[in-house]
Parts: structure tokens; sequence; C-alpha cells
């Protein structure tokens, strides 16, 4: 389970020493690190860089096995449409969905939630529902809900956040939470769905949301989980979650973009009508009516991005790959190094972290944080002259900064193929941002 | 590429740590709305226009050094001045950032005050020019007539 609890709090000297020679032997496995040897990419939490192993076979599906999905007669297609079908088996096992049903081949994140908002929930919605959500949403994961709303005459309810503070040298950074008692008082019986993200975009902090959906399954609420962050930082058991759909990206799970996906528990599924309509997706058409193929094929209309999932399949192989708690310890250790030196450092007192936490194995590796005096942009902008790249803005979680009274953070996120030098460039980097404009 | 410091000048240092005119204005005639989605920063632009001159103008909001500066230098520059002499800063401003040959940003780049000239080297970071026209962006709506009566947003995407 996501819950970091297979590392221990503690950095010790030698775990230190031990993750860094596994970082590097993992980073050498991503080609653009040699092309760049100079970069100290710190923006996986947008997108994660891709290993060799997804770059090559990308390149060898089309000199080798490109051919149409479902359509052909001849052996070439055959074997895409296995290929295809057999990724589809291999994201059932990993997330641990009950078989290949109940999965759908999105776009991505965003388009699997307006998925499930246009055929599950809007039919269900009448005015005077309501649907719960968080005040973390990423926008993917609050447009959808709010426009839905505006269009029914249902309510949106926000769970609100709890606030505290970590003590740092020199400063207190924020601690921001989910108000569990307030979204237990939220669900009433005109509560139609619940949409919650697992791990928050620009906080790092992962929401207990196993209590979540324990909660709404007692009310009988379907549960939508946004997993574009957690799924790329431990493993994810959908049925131990106890969410009704689960939602992510390709392209932040190291591998290829266009390509996401959607596990909806099969009972539900079958309830619903098609996304789009178009090729690909039926049973049998005529003039006068149509029946539509069932559940995924339903929801997976005109041609699909064939390369991208085949190749999801690969970056799924690489990520299993990894020993999990090696994984977890190495990427907690760049937090711990990067927030320890933004805690501790004098020449960076003037920073404060964003979503910070006294026990940091409750949040992944991603690091927000604001400087006093300096907006965001400026600081992703000296970070850049510095060969740093981290995120700098809003993070399309604008109801967020606005109810922690900011326009924008910057963001610092760590994956498998950083290492101590990369926290270091960083200190480096806010050092300079800090001497330039101050 | 060019370097960092070409960027954040002492000029542009200056007006982002203390903005001329940031401020709303008593009695205004006009008010426009900047937003950048890109990062969220929103200004307002506040302008009281008389006789054909832009008699007093303000602004308020929160964002980068850049357009904080490139807010603060506008300000400074147009107040006082007849509606043609503002529009003629701005074509020639936006032409300094936006123009797509080198020649064309030289050609403009003398006809401008000094302040205005210390932008010149944002055209070589793509995703920082939105910031530096912003609050061009707001003026220019002023200037075509907008935001007399209800609030205008202009964008710069
Ligand atoms: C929490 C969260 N939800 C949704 C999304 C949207 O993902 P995508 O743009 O891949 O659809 C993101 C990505 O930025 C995210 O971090």
């Amino acid at each position: 389970m996501l819950n970091n609890e297979k590392i221990s709090a503690k950095t010790t000297q030698q775990t230190v020493r031990q993750t860094i020679q596994w970082a590097s032997e993992q980073r050498d496995q991503f080609p653009i690190f040699s092309r760049h040897p100079e970069w100290s990419y710190l923006d996986s939490a947008a997108t994660a860089q891709k290993p060799r192993r997804v770059i090559d076979f990308l390149q060898e599906f089309w000199c080798e096995r490109n051919a149409p999905l479902h359509r052909g007669v001849y052996r070439l297609s055959a074997q895409v449409t296995q290929d295809y079908e057999d990724v589809r088996e291999k994201v059932a096992r990993f997330i641990h969905a009950g078989c290949g049903n109940e999965i759908v081949f999105c776009r991505g994140t965003t388009d699997a939630i307006n998925l499930v908002a246009h055929s599950f929930v809007a039919p269900r919605l009448k005015k005077g529902d309501n649907i719960l959500i968080s005040a973390m949403e990423h926008h993917a994961n609050f447009l959808p809900w709010q426009q839905l709303c505006q269009k029914t005459g249902a309510e949106l309810r926000i769970i609100p956040l709890r606030k505290g503070l970590v003590e740092g040298a020199f400063r207190q950074h924020l601690q921001v939470g989910l108000d569990l008692e307030s979204a237990e008082a939220l669900l009433d019986d005109r509560t139609q769905f619940m949409a919650l993200n697992h791990v928050s975009n620009v906080l790092g902090v992962i929401n207990p949301v196993t209590d979540l959906c324990q909660l709404a399954k007692t009310k009988n609420i379907p549960v939508l989980l946004d997993g574009a962050q957690a799924i790329v930082h431990g493993s994810v058991d959908v049925k131990a979650l106890g969410c009704d759909f689960y939602v992510f990206s390709g392209h932040k799970l190291y591998g290829p973009d266009g390509v996401g996906v959607l596990y909806g528990r099969s009972e539900l599924l079958e309830t619903m009508p098609p996304y789009q309509t178009g090729g690909d997706m039926i049973e049998f058409v005529s003039t006068a009516e149509t029946t539509f193929a069932p559940p995924p094929q339903r929801f997976e209309a005109g041609t699909m991005p064939v390369s991208a999932v085949i190749g999801l399949g690969v970056a799924i192989d690489y990520f299993q790959s990894l020993p999990e708690e090696r994984l977890l310890r190495h990427e907690n250790t760049l937090l711990q190094l990067a927030t320890e030196n933004l805690r501790s450092t004098k020449s960076l007192q003037k920073v404060q972290i964003i979503g910070d936490e006294t026990d940091l194995t409750r949040k992944v590796g991603v690091l927000s944080f604001v400087i006093e005096g300096v907006h965001p942009h400026d600081i992703g902008s000296i970070l850049d002259s510095a060969n740093v790249a981290v995120r700098a803005g809003h993070h399309c979680a604008q109801p967020l900064m606005a109810d922690l009274k900011l326009t924008a953070t910057a963001r610092a996120s760590f994956a498998v193929y950083n290492n101590e030098r990369d926290v270091q460039q960083f200190c480096e980097g806010i050092e300079k941002v800090i001497t330039m404009m101050i | 590429m060019g370097n960092i410091e070409q960027l954040y000048q002492d000029t542009i240092l200056s007006h982002n740590r203390s903005p001329r005119n940031f401020r709303k204005l008593e009695q205004f005639s006009h008010t426009t709305i900047g937003r950048n989605p890109l990062c969220g920063d929103v200004y307002q632009l506040f302008a009281r226009i008389e006789d054909e001159h832009i008699t007093d103008i303000g602004f308020q909001g929160d964002g980068c050094a850049i357009s904080k500066a490139s807010s603060s230098i506008m300000s400074e520059l147009v107040k006082g001045k007849t509606l043609t002499e503002a529009g003629k800063y701005k074509d020639d401003f936006l032409q300094l950032l936006l123009a797509a040959k080198e020649e064309q940003q030289e050609s403009v780049l003398a006809k401008l005050p000094r302040k205005l000239q210390v932008f010149r080297g944002i055209s070589e970071y793509p995703m920082r020019v939105k910031c530096a026209t912003l609050i061009w962006r707001a003026l220019e709506a002023i200037l075509q007539g907008q935001g007399a009566e209800a609030e205008t947003a202009v964008s710069t995407e």
C-alpha cells in the first residue's frame, strides 16, 4: 500500500550511501541524462523522463510491429491486438483490479475523469444532489465536477483543509492536510459521488483515501480516486483502497504520453453509456439503431494510441522491476535531504515549505515552497539558469492556491533517477535566487 | 541563451522592489484586468483619461518581478502622455518582445526609452514574454476604449 510505512522515518548515513549507489545505476537507464548531464530534472510530478527500455521499445515497435488494432485479419494486426490486450491484463494485475475488462484505456487522467463524469455521474445527478471533492484537487478533478454541478443545479461540496505548522530553524513551515471530520459531515443522502486525489500534486501529501472510501461505502456513495501522482510512488491496490474508479496517466509513470488508464468496477462500467461514439466500440450498426460493445471496448472509440498503450506495458514492467522498498526509501531520502536543507540552512531562511510534514514518510517526493519577496516564476527562471528544472505556478490547483492565500508556489519533485547532487544543485540554485532577488 | 543577470537587471529589480504607481486610483475613468493563465498572475490597471490624456494611472496585483517591473515602468512612461503617445510606446514595446526577426527588434530598440530597453533580453525566454506584456495588454484594452464602464479582463494567452 501507498503509505510509505515500509521505510523508516530517519535517514542514516548508511541508507544515504546505499541509495546513492542504487540511484546512479537507475539514472544510467535514462538516456536524457547522458545527453544532458548538467541538468537537475526536478519536475517529474509534471512528467517523468523515460527509461531506455521504453524508448527502444517504441522505436522497435514502429520498425517491426506497427499495425492496426482489432481490424486486420493478417498476422501483424492479430499480434498487435494481442499485445494491446495483454497490457490490459498487465494493468489489471498492476493495480489489483478484478480482471482486464475493468481497465479502459484513455488519453490520460483528465480524459478518464471526464469519461466518468459524462457516462457515470451525469446520468445520475439531479438538482439538489451533491458531489464531494476536496480543496486540494488538480483542475482535472475539479472542473468536470464543477461544470457538471453548474449544469444540473447540483451542489459541489468541498472537504476543507486543515492547516498546521512545522518548526524549522528559522521559521515555521506550512502543514496542509484534509479535514476528515468535516468530510463526514459533508456526506448526506443526496451525495451522489465523491472524487479525491490520492496524492496531492502540489503538497505531496498522501491522503487518507482508504478511510474516506470506507466512509463513502457506509453511505453507498461511489468514489473516484485520482491516482495521477500516487501511481508512481508505490504499489496501488484498488480493492484494498475500496474505490470504485481509479485513474492515472502513463507519462508520469515513466511511460509514453497520450495514454491513461481508467479502472472501474465491472458492475459500474456495465451500466454506463459510451463517452464518445465512433469506430471500434460497437457490436452492430444499422441506419435504424446501434448496439454498443460491452466494456471496456464501449469506451475506446476510434483509433487508440496503440504504441503508447503497449509502451505503457513496458513502463510498468520497468517500474515493477524496481524493488519497492528501495525506491521509496530513495525518493524519501532525497525529500528529507532537501527538506532539511530548506528548514535549517541559514542562507535559505527566507524559504517556506508549503505542505511540510513532521513525519516525512507521510508524503511522497514532492516539495512545494515559496520565498518571501520572490515570485515563484522568478525562482523558476533563476533555477533554470542553474540548470535546475522545477515547476513554478499554480500547478493547475487554483482553488488550493486561493485557500492557502498564494498565487503560486515553486515545486521540486523527485523520481528514481534523481540523486544527492540534484538536491545540492537545487539548494545552491535557491541561494542564487535569494542573492539575486533580495 | 543570454545569461540570467541580463534578464534581471538592476532597473527591473529596483522597480520590482518598489513599484511606482502601485495603487488603486481614487478616481479613474477606465479599469481593465490583465491575467496570465499560465501562472495565475493578475493585475488590475486603473487610468484616468481626460481630454485625450492619461492624467493618472495606477495598478494593483501580484506577479513576478518581470511583470511588476514592466507595469511600474509602463505607468511612469505613459502618465501625462496623450493616448497616441501611449499607444506608440505600447506598439514599439510589443514589437521589441514579439518581433519574429532580430532586425525588427533592433530597428525598434533605438526608439524606445532606456527603461524599456532593459526588457530586450526577455525575448530569449519565451515563457516569460507574457509576464512582460501582461500590463501592456491591459493598457491596450483601455486605449481601445474598453473598461470604461464594466471591468474588462484581458489575458495573455
Ligand atoms: C493529481 C493530478 N491529477 C490529474 C492530472 C492530469 O493528468 P493529465 O494531464 O495526464 O491528464 C495531474 C497531472 O498534472 C495531476 O497531478
